[in-house]
């Protein structure tokens, strides 16, 4: 199983790292997102796929996954969700005052 | 756009169900999955089921709630929860929970992590919704 | 259990918060956040002095015990660092009341400048490699909001590239904690120092290690990751572009002295080798990109990446003497750049323009501003006896110490290539043909917001004359630093 959810993470990484070398604000901003969704998955994964009850109060079990990288990831999906919505606007915004979503025109020139 | 009848209809009830269950989510949390980041993310998709069904217009006048002023109610309950634990005299941040029995309820736990948690989903209400709502109405 | 190390995180954020409902009243959130920050600067000096002379605090949040809950660790190094934030934070914030215009103040400046403050500090504080990465994103969400406040046409095109950079830096971040994790089983600094300790670093600490020195390079501007730098720190008001120019680069600097001293120290034959190639890269570059800029706020943008190459310098060398230099450069740097930015923003505020090439004679007309810029430019540059000189002269004696000659050579050479750049500033600026009639001149009084900068030079001065006490306080940080098991023993309490 943590064979197969590495592959996946990779083709996650390599999907993104090609939105971000795109020209497009928005794919990039896209690739972002998946290069985090990517990190999140990447930290689950490598915390081991353990086997076990849900570590809850009332469950009676022998064995208990790790809560740890699931309280990690949780607070990092929460920022990650703040930092899109963030990223969302001012991609938005930039594009209503530029007018354009292609980077190279977002280049700026050196003489301002 | 024209109104439409049968996306009116449906939203009339579903975001009653889904308000209702995001409640519940709310106070299930803690000791159970839920609690007040996914409770609140499902507050918000029920009030932006109402925005986008209804006008924006109409909603507003509906539900007049500044969302600036309610992150800002959130954060403040969020941290001084933490607080209290200060002037206790413990590290901040330490919880404290008893068993109370209330009418109706019966026995119930109740914890200081509540009005913590109260205060996050205020505050995942009022980030989703301003977010959204502030591309919406920069319409162009 | 000390609830005084989380004071300098809870109060900027509670006060944060509670401005946010005054976001209309102007006078108000002025009052509030200028106390805020006083209080703040009373607090941190506290607690570098009990953290002195009582040794290390610790606080566990909510009462967790160490290894399983969270940390927060104040040690002299990060009480230091706390202490440098306020005072750079006050001169930046009345300067920016002095400067900036209504509009911008009340676009909610205040609450994202007093959680910017919350970001930083927690980052010096935190003892969890989780929770730093937490710290860094307050930090950074505040930084980008700051980035673009007014939302100019070149902020925005400018910002969304810092944005992006370092949204992808964080998600490096992540990767980097997820290999922490797998290899040791926990996310407190103090035991994943003990683990990596027993697993002697080899192999994929290695990677891990490089991996955390790629992201906080990102922050710190490091060797060639420093591209976003330059332009985007041209784009704020000057009152945020101190800040940024002074703090944000250090707390990548700050957070890569951290790693490496407490958790992959054991190979420095090739973690510190590359680190030494980095920082000579990374002096080098900037400085050449300094020297070949004509603009003020510019040319000073690129010294903040040479300059950052010296503290890392520091850290190569690994000597008490040479970390101990390359603290006092952080301390240094973080005063006389951000005063020399607030300047440019005040030459901007009479000339109307940051190109030198359309400035000239101020000296004439405004001798104030150009003589105390031009001790910030010499503390900056590295003439005794100011600031500048004594830590590239620790850095330099560390260096022949250790015997790595030609990062000396390249540290000295960077020093004058430096001098020659301030001089160009100062020369084209202040100096020549006078551009201002005497009558637009008088009308453009700054004596208040130079005012505001002068606690900053005067600190640099200071810093310089008193040289020897403050580089005893200085070597006992290093030798604190350099000897990791006081930081675990204090956290882990065995």
């Amino acid at each position: 199983m943590e064979i197969l959810m590495i592959l996946v993470i990779g083709v996650i990484f390599t999907v993104a790292t090609y939105l971000i070398l795109t020209k497009s604000l928005l794919r990039v901003v896209i690739g972002l997102i998946m290069y985090g969704h990517g990190a999140h998955l990447l930290f689950i994964t490598l915390a081991g796929l353990k086997q076990g009850a849900p570590p809850l109060l009332g469950e009676e079990a022998v064995a208990y996954a790790d809560p740890l990288p699931q309280a990690v990831v949780l607070t990092a999906i929460v920022i990650g969700f703040g930092v899109t919505a963030f990223l969302l606007v001012i991609a938005y915004r930039t594009y209503k005052v530029h007018q354009t979503d292609d980077l190279d025109q977002l280049r700026g020139s050196a003489d301002e | 756009m024209k109104s439409s009848l049968m996306l009116h209809t449906i939203t009339r009830i579903v975001a009653f169900i889904i308000l209702s269950f995001s409640v519940f989510l709310f106070f299930a949390g803690h000791n159970n999955p839920g609690g007040g980041f996914i409770g609140g993310l499902m507050t918000a998709a029920g009030l932006l089921l109402l925005y986008v069904s209804f006008d924006l217009k109409t909603i507003k006048r509906v539900i007049p709630f500044n969302y600036t002023t309610m992150i800002a109610t959130g954060m403040l309950l969020a941290i001084g929860t933490g607080v209290v634990s200060m002037f206790l005299g413990d590290a901040y941040l330490t919880q404290y929970f008893d068993y109370f029995q209330l009418p109706i309820l019966g026995e119930t736990e109740l914890t200081t992590a509540l009005p913590f948690d109260l205060g996050i989903y205020l505050v995942v209400v009022g980030v989703a919704l301003l977010s959204i709502l502030t591309i919406a109405e920069d319409d162009a | 259990m000390n609830n005084i190390v989380f004071l300098p995180i809870l109060i900027p954020l509670i006060v944060g918060v509670v401005l946010l409902f005054f976001a209309k009243n102007l006078k108000v959130q002025r009052v509030i956040s200028g106390i805020t920050m006083f209080t703040l600067l009373g607090l941190s000096l506290y607690l570098a002095h009990i953290v002195y002379y009582g040794g290390t605090h610790t606080l566990e949040l909510g009462n967790w015990p160490a290894p399983f809950g969270i940390v927060l660790v104040a040690d002299n190094f990060a009480a230091l660092m706390v202490s440098l934030t306020s005072i750079v934070g006050i001169v930046c914030l009345f300067y920016g009341f002095l400067t900036l215009s209504e509009v911008r103040q009340k676009g909610y400046f205040f609450p994202f400048y007093l959680f910017l403050i919350t970001g930083v500090n927690g980052a010096f504080l935190t003892g969890d490699i989780f929770n730093l990465f937490v710290f860094f994103e307050v930090m950074l969400i505040s930084s980008y909001i700051l980035i673009v406040h007014g939302g100019t046409k070149y902020q925005l095109r400018e910002s969304i590239k810092y944005v992006i950079i370092n949204v992808f830096a964080s998600a490096l971040f992540i990767v980097g904690v997820a290999y922490i994790y797998a290899i040791t089983g926990t996310l407190n600094m103090a035991d994943i120092s003990v683990k990596v300790a027993e697993l002697e670093q080899r192999g994929v600490l290695n990677v891990v290690a490089i991996l955390f020195l790629l992201v906080f390079g990102m922050k710190g501007a490091l060797f060639p990751l420093y591209f976003w730098l330059p332009k985007s720190y041209y784009g704020p008001p000057a009152a945020i572009a101190a800040l940024f120019g002074g703090l944000l680069t250090k707390v990548g600097i700050y957070a890569i002295i951290r790693t490496f001293t407490l958790i992959f120290y054991h190979e420095p034959g090739f973690t510190h080798t590359v680190i030494m190639f980095i920082a000579a890269a990374t002096m080098f570059f900037g400085v050449l990109g300094a020297v070949s800029q004509f603009d003020f706020k510019r040319i000073l943008s690129f010294h903040i990446i040479s300059q950052v190459g010296y503290m890392i310098m520091g850290l190569a060398i690994f000597s008490p003497l040479a970390i101990a230099g390359a603290i006092y450069h952080i301390a240094h740097n973080i005063f006389v750049k951000s005063a020399l930015f607030l300047y440019a923003g005040a030459t901007q505020q009479v000339t109307g323009t940051t190109d030198l090439k359309k400035m000239g004679g101020l000296l004439k007309t405004h001798p104030f501003l150009g003589w105390t810029f031009f001790v910030s430019a010499m503390a900056m540059a590295g003439i005794p006896p100011l600031s500048g000189f004594f830590s590239k002269f620790a850095l330099v004696l560390s260096g022949i110490q250790e015997e790595q000659y030609w990062i000396v050579f390249v540290a000295l050479f960077v020093g004058i290539l430096t001098l020659f750049s301030m001089m160009k500033i100062f020369i084209y600026a202040f100096w020549g043909e006078q551009k201002l009639s005497n009558e637009e001149a008088k009308e453009r009084k700054i004596g208040k917001v130079v005012v505001s900068i002068l606690p900053l030079v005067a600190l640099a001065v200071i810093m310089g004359l008193a040289a020897e006490p403050v580089f005893v306080y200085l070597l006992d940080i290093a030798e604190e630093i350099l000897e990791p098991s006081n930081y675990i023993n204090s956290v882990l309490k065995e």
